[in-house]
């Protein structure tokens, strides 16, 4: 008897696992919340983007194994997962943005626009117009986001191809360089015409400076301005163990959200953000002692983040599927840590920050978790078992969210179901 | 000479040459944790198209010892396909380590997780550095 209450129950337990995994394709959302598997083994999908139609494009880091970089999904029978799949493209890269029947998508130095016919298919997807050229590529932080603003006008990250504009970028002891000179064709925002053909780094402007590396930006129709997510410097242990504990460094500097504005600066390489002390502290590259508050003319944080979580795209929801709390609120998909050893790693998730009047308005919360495929409350320790990393996050025309993966390569849909 | 005594001696200094790598990986396992452990992770796996992983890896249990050592001391950041991957990381220069302790982190590298390749001794980091 005893036996068959243990047996039933384990069969039950069984039985609840395995169908909340199906009904939500592994994550843990809010109630009232499900989730698809829209797709899977794409390749490694970076940002996402997509048409009024509902049609979703992805940007591969890498080509996939059939050799693309662009991929195309459709849902044509609208079961929450994509049946029509096809691709394009031999560069790699992160972003991709539509507007109207403008696809952008970006390589590590570049941007190219494609034309989408009525029925959001690329017209010639072997005769891309270059709009931007020639950016830098250093290999760190070599990934070019972007977003459009309602005028027409591209954004684009260049981030630094430095840890912290060191004179020897890593390396113990080496000081930080003053004025840091990475910074005149890197470590900020560029605003390019979105229409402009064969544009460099003399035809836009820097219109945002001071980030080492934004992965993550939208513009906020609301507020009608930009909004960035950064990822912030590491190893501040490891070059300066008299200043900083292993355990310091695993919760600093904070990630950081910024309104940027044109002109702003947010500080880097010359301050980060401590989450504790809620100040701009002078990097220890450039004198600092973990202490000296620094960065003047450097702008605050809208909202800050446990450190080294890797925001890794933004998105303004806009949609009107979601409860009214979500409205104008801020996504926000956070890659998950690596350096916060010896602690647990950290994010893996996608966040929402509450909004009202351009502000946020409340703590941050976990909206979806459970990415990595563990269960429970079981943090991942080693970042090559983590199943899925979130990456790019789009919403679609029914106001669904989307979030992209670039490990395996997995595309989520989640919806509200009233 | 006694036949007795050289196997004795012969016991002795086998018993030394293992003392002597078991605690080589001792030290070397240290320095890992201090030094590369933040990126190459506690289980040698990396991060995914970020810090290369030395577990499996095959230029880690590979034969050009002299690469290794240059990584090592030099840092990396060559952005060249490793077993077919690339890592957008830049490896950090470490140019105070002795040979010996060289020696001691790549016979931790090479022996941990399931790689099984043989310990390396100082004299061959010696040997690898002077050969640039
Ligand atoms: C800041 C992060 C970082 C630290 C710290 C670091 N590495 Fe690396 N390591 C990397 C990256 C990134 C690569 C790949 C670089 C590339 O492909 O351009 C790499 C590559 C390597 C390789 C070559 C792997 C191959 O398949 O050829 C070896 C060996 C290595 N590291 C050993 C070490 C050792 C030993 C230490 C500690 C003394 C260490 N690394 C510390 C980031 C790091």
């Amino acid at each position: 008897m005893k036996n068959l209450k243990i047996f039933l129950a384990i069969v039950f337990s069984t039985m609840t696992i395995v169908s909340t995994a199906q009904n939500n394709a592994g994550l843990k959302l809010p109630q009232g919340f499900k989730a698809t598997l829209f797709a899977d083994t794409i390749g490694s999908a970076r940002h996402i983007a997509i048409t009024s139609n509902g049609v979703v494009f992805a940007k591969l880091m890498y080509p996939n194994k059939a050799g693309k970089s662009i991929i195309r999904l459709e849902d044509k029978n609208n079961d929450g997962v994509a049946d029509k799949i096809s691709g394009w493209g031999k560069y790699g890269g992160t972003g991709i943005f539509v507007k109207g029947k403008s696809l952008y998508a970006t390589s590590n130095t570049g941007v190219f626009l494609y034309q989408l016919n009525d029925n959001d298919e690329v017209i010639d997807t072997s005769a891309p117009k270059t709009i931007v050229k020639g950016l830098i590529d250093r290999n760190q932080h070599e990934s070019k986001s972007i977003t459009l603003d309602g005028q027409g006008n591209i954004y684009v990250n260049i981030g630094a191809y430095s840890n912290a504009c060191q004179e020897k970028d890593r390396m113990p002891g080496s000081k930080g360089m003053m004025p840091c000179p990475i910074l005149d064709s890197a470590g900020g925002i560029w605003k390019f015409d979105g229409q402009k053909e064969n544009q460099v780094y003399g035809d836009g402007i820097r219109y945002a400076t001071g980030l080492r590396n934004v992965v993550g930006l939208d513009w906020n129709r609301q507020t009608n301005s930009l909004f960035v997510t950064q990822h912030g410097r590491d190893q501040l242990n490891s070059f300066y163990p008299k200043l900083y504990t292993a355990d310091q460094n695993a919760e600093l500097p904070a990630e950081t959200m910024y309104e940027m504005k044109q002109g702003d600066n947010a500080g880097w390489p010359y301050v980060y953000y401590d989450p504790y002390q809620k100040k701009k502290i002078v990097s220890p590259e450039y004198g600092g002692d973990g202490i000296k508050e620094g960065g003047e003319n450097a702008i605050d944080p809208t909202a800050f983040f446990p450190a080294h979580m890797a925001p890794n795209a933004l998105l303004f929801y806009t949609g009107n599927q979601f409860p009214e709390k979500y409205k104008n609120g801020a996504f926000i998909a956070f890659h998950g840590s690596w350096n916060r050893a010896p602690l647990p790693q950290e994010g893996y998730f996608v966040a929402f920050v509450p909004f009202k009047n351009g502000k946020p308005n409340g703590e941050w919360e976990i909206f979806a978790n459970g990415f990595s495929g563990l269960t429970g409350d079981e943090k991942v320790k080693n970042p090559r078992n983590a199943k899925a990393r979130p990456c790019g996050l789009a919403q679609g025309p029914d106001g669904s969210l989307y979030v992209s993966d670039d490990n395996k390569g997995a595309i989520f849909k989640i919806s509200y179901a009233k | 000479m006694n036949y007795r005594r050289i196997l004795i001696l012969c016991f002795l200094m086998g018993g030394f040459a293992i003392n002597a790598a078991a605690q080589d990986l001792v030290k070397g396992k240290q320095l890992y944790e201090t030094r590369c452990l933040v990126c190459h992770q506690a289980d040698g796996g990396g991060v995914p198209n970020m810090n290369a992983p030395l577990d499996g890896a095959s230029n880690v249990v590979g034969t050009d010892i002299a690469r290794l050592v240059r990584i090592i001391k030099k840092g990396y950041s060559e952005r060249v396909a490793l077993d077919g991957f690339y890592y957008g990381n830049a490896m950090t220069a470490n140019p105070d380590l002795k040979d010996v302790d060289i020696a001691n982190i790549l016979s931790y590298i090479r022996t941990s997780w399931t790689n099984k390749a043989s310990t390396i001794t100082a004299a061959q980091v010696k040997a690898a550095g002077s050969k640039k």
